[in-house]
């Protein structure tokens, strides 16, 4: 820990609108070479208050309180000119996607280079040779031929760095990162926290990161504060908390993420966030709290001292920190066969007018077998063929070769290549869940008429007794009766994932396809729905492949796991076992891109 | 790139095929032909007969249709059957003339336009840009024949800045003919403008909201060189092909406009040519125009494509 005076002096820092408070009361510093780390879920407020950092609101935010400090001179309040000099100069933000923050139109090169312009005094030709510099230090390759890129043309982790480059031109004493690795392959995840670790080392800059995964933070930063819907609720250095979380709220994050080391499911937090418009007026986690006491509901906790620089916003700061633990592994089965797939290759062909020649397979020669009731995980990169080959079980990618069965009563029935060409058994059988709920459910459908659907189709239920059915339905996910008639938009993102989950459900199935079914979800949400689909699953005797990039959601979840590589299956294993015992060097690679927190 | 190249000429060439095929069987559908209607009602057979033979109707159509095409492969547009002379002698003047009021128009109204439009967009519902706005969308909605009248009453019945009828004769000199187009310029240009201000004003507004605008802010980047660098790049690329279709729309207010100030230009002969009831130049206009709309919008293309490294990627 550095006694200098700090570099970013964050007091009291309220951020709202008319009516409501996104950040309330946040105060924080951060000195030369230190780092902080921001957990906390959608809605809490984490990038509201990153962007005020740098003296910037969102259309219909402002500065209610408090006050930022740079070097001791205001953020708030001032112009986009007054700050220009000081934005991406002595403070700069590394993006949450350089894909779309970057500018299409301009050159990568062109890009830093005007970070340059700005922020140095350089000639032209001395800026040129710095950008390469850049491009080096991000550990680029070939920085000469990426400077002359449009970001279109680089890959995720390529843009990426290029956006750090950008960050670094300016040589800032603070910088901000915002969910960096969001969207990224972990494997490229874990080469640019080392990167950003190593710059931190090097150029002794204080970092701000904001993130919902605190793996990523447990790896760049030293200390670490947990907002919970705007408020501040723990800060302290980030091993203690991460190891003996002190709030109820922190308790139960760690708790709901996915660990490789444990079997079993992790734990949901129970409820969801409050509204911004309608805060609780004492503790805003007091609805969801396991440790609620009546005083909660009508006094609001301050951040108070309970340790060593260890700082919680609780009224009962003396809770022995609650071990967390994690749902025990149900032991499975094994079951009759249900699905058999044999040498199946994917390919999709090249759409245009002179050009319909076939592609290079997505999918190739991948084969398993899968019983009644098994829950196999899929767990690849993107473009490693885990949706593709999801789709070409339910009909929807045609395949070049090989044969995909499904045993119904003690008989094989080969699918059509097509869903279209398949019986309407077949159909029931086999049911998909889509990564985005948002996209999947029709937003100008009542729930009971999404759920209405499959029942008439697949379950022939007459038109008197949908009703009844459909709550029945929305009873198992753990859905009132009350969201029968509303429409998804009037859904939290884990209630509308719920209501796809019944969907499927109501038609019956022997099989579901679930894809990247918890990618788009909070922690806390992603458990729950982990535990749901597991649970559904034994009970109903239904077979499930859940796909995911995440190993530890698949282990979490999975009784085998297959791990793909380019279009190929390079392991398949029992999921303890794989996760215990990986055999392919790539299944190594991707056990050790893990980011655990920890224990 | 290449195939991308390729693909867009040969689908510009294809379209071309079929408007030579449409126009000729669309004339040919028709009841009478060149020399019935010519000759009108009171020609005897005989007549008839021999203004067929010399014009070669009495051949099948297919035959016929093969001869034309084949004419205008080498640039022979036939011959005209009010006027007696060369078509291509009398279009090409006309085209000139036409060119030269279509540049004027693109030449003040396309920057006109741009520029107005991203005043518009980066104050939003300000009062520059309900000004700006409301103009548009009274130019758009008011016809061509009404706002040429309104020009017409405004520069030279009321200021007396411009005649306003053109009386010089299609062969006059280029210049004569480029002042004389002014006010039936700024009649198109008003419309033009206004359609092509509204898309670059909506596509402002869109990438102000951009990430990588508010990055570049986030970067530190003053407002000026926000706008220069990262605002009109973006907005201008999507704009081109907009610019393109508006350009070849314009065609249509070509006939009316020509007509209204009695400009000796392409439009004109084509009011003209359905007038007097001259098929073969009818249809040679016809198919004059379906060229000029395809090759505007392929120049557009062309333009977005070689201009927009995303566009050049997509089909790689």
């Amino acid at each position: 820990m550095t006694t200098s005076a700090p570099l970013l002096e964050v007091e009291n820092l309220q951020v709202g609108g008319e009516g409501f408070l996104v950040v309330g009361k946040v105060s924080l510093t951060i000195g030369q070479g230190e780092s902080l780390g921001i957990a906390g879920e959608s809605g809490s407020g984490k990038s509201t208050l990153l962007l005020s950092l740098m003296g910037m609101m969102r259309p219909g935010l402002q500065a209610i309180g408090g006050s930022v400090r740079l070097n001791g001179s205001p953020m708030l309040g001032q112009s986009d000119a007054a700050l220009a000099s000081v934005r991406g100069g002595k403070i700069a933000l590394i993006p949450q996607n350089a894909a779309t923050a970057l500018n299409p139109s301009r050159r990568i090169g062109a890009q830093i280079d005007e970070a340059l312009v700005l922020h140095s005094a350089l000639g032209k030709r001395e800026r040129s040779g710095r950008v390469l510099d850049l491009l080096g230090r991000v550990r680029l390759p070939e920085p000469a031929m990426i400077a002359r890129r449009y970001p279109h043309e680089l890959s995720g982790g390529q843009v990426q760095r290029a956006a750090i480059a950008m960050a670094l031109a300016g040589q800032p004493e603070v910088l901000l990162l915002d969910e960096p690795t969001t969207g990224l392959d972990v494997t490229t995840q874990s080469a640019l926290l080392d990167l950003l670790v190593d710059l931190r080392q090097r150029a002794k800059v204080g970092i701000l990161c904001v993130s919902h995964d605190l793996g990523v933070l447990a790896r760049l930063c030293d200390r670490i504060g947990v907002m919970y819907a705007g408020a501040m609720v723990e800060q302290g250095p980030l091993s203690v908390v991460l190891a003996r979380p002190l709030h109820p709220y922190t308790q139960a994050l760690v708790a709901s993420i996915p660990r490789l080391g444990a079997a079993g499911l992790p734990l949901p937090i129970e409820g969801s966030p409050p509204s911004l418009f309608h805060l609780p007026s004492g503790c805003r986690f007091a609805p969801r709290c396991a440790f609620v006491q009546e005083a909660c509901h009508t006094q609001r906790p301050e951040l108070v001292l309970v340790a060593q620089d260890h700082k919680i916003a609780c009224l009962r700061p003396n809770i022995a920190p609650a071990p967390a633990s994690q749902r025990p592994a149900t032991e499975f089965a094994k079951g009759a066969p249900l699905l058999s797939i044999q040498e199946l290759s994917v390919g999709y062909p090249k759409q245009g007018l002179f050009a319909r020649r076939a592609q290079k397979p997505v999918v190739e020669d991948v084969s398993f077998t899968l019983g009644r009731g098994e829950v196999l995980g899929l767990v690849g990169e993107s473009g490693s063929g885990k949706s593709t080959i999801l789709r070409a079980i339910a009909g929807l990618a045609t395949p070049n070769t090989g044969q995909i069965t499904l045993m119904s009563k003690g008989l094989a029935h080969p699918l059509a290549a097509s869903a279209a060409d398949r019986p309407l058994s077949q159909l029931r059988a086999i049911q998909l869940i889509f990564q985005n709920p948002d996209a999947s459910l029709n937003p100008r459908h009542r729930v009971l008429d999404l759920l209405a659907q499959p029942l008439m189709l697949y379950g022939q239920v007459p038109r008197s007794e949908l009703r009844a059915k459909a709550t029945d339905l929305l009873g198992e996910v753990r859905l009132g009766a009350a969201t029968l008639d509303r429409m998804p938009a009037q859904l939290s993102g884990g209630e509308r994932q719920r209501v796809a989950i019944a969907r499927a459900f109501a038609a019956g199935p022997d099989l579901l396809l679930c894809d990247e079914i918890t990618t788009a979800l909070d922690v806390s949400v992603q458990a729950a729905v982990l535990a749901l689909i597991r649970d559904l699953a034994r009970k109903h005797d239904v077979a499930a492949i859940f796909v995911s990039h995440d190993l530890a959601v698949v282990r979490s979840i999975a009784d085998r796991i297959a791990v793909l590589h380019n279009g190929r299956i390079v392991e398949i294993n029992d999921a303890q076992a794989l996760c215990a015992r990986p055999v392919h060097p790539y299944t190594k690679k991707l056990i050790s891109s893990v980011l655990d927190i920890p224990a | 790139m290449a195939a991308a190249l390729l693909e867009r000429l040969g689908l510009a060439l294809v379209t071309m095929i079929i408007i030579v095929v449409v126009v000729f069987f669309a004339l040919e559908l028709m009841p009478g032909d060149a020399c019935s209607v010519n000759l009108g009602r009171g020609a005897s057979d005989s007549m008839l007969a021999a203004c067929q033979k010399r014009l070669g109707l009495d051949q099948p159509p297919l035959w016929r249709f093969a001869a034309w095409a084949g004419d205008i492969l080498t640039g022979d547009l036939g011959i005209s059957m009010q006027r007696e002379r060369p078509i291509a002698e009398i279009v090409g003047w006309r085209l000139r003339n036409t060119l030269i009021l279509a540049g004027v128009t693109a030449a003040i109204g396309i920057p006109l336009a741009l520029g107005l439009g991203v005043l518009a967009g980066l104050n939003p519902d300000g009062p520059l840009d309900m000004t700006i706005s409301g103009i548009a969308i009274f130019a758009m909605t008011v016809p061509e024949f009404i706002s040429g009248t309104l020009m017409i009453l405004l520069f030279s019945v009321i200021l007396g800045w411009a005649a306003g009828v053109v009386t010089i004769g299609y062969k006059a000199p280029a210049l004569d003919l480029l002042k004389a187009s002014i006010l039936p310029a700024a009649t198109l240009i008003f419309i033009l403008a206004a359609h092509i201000l509204r898309m670059v004003r909506a596509s402002v507004i869109e990438v102000m909201q951009s990430d990588f605008v508010q990055m570049a802010r986030l970067k530190g980047v003053p407002r000026r060189r926000m706008i220069l660098h990262h605002v009109v790049p973006n907005t201008l690329l999507p704009a081109i092909s907009i610019i393109g279709l508006t350009m070849a729309w314009l065609l249509g207010g070509v006939v009316i406009v020509e007509s209204v100030f009695n400009f000796p230009g392409l439009g004109r002969l084509a009011v003209d040519a359905v007038a007097d009831q001259d098929l073969p130049l009818v249809q040679a206009i016809a198919l004059l125009f379906g060229f000029i709309y395809v090759l505007t919008n392929l120049g557009a293309d062309l333009l977005a494509l070689t201009l927009n490294p995303r566009l050049r990627a997509r089909r790689r």
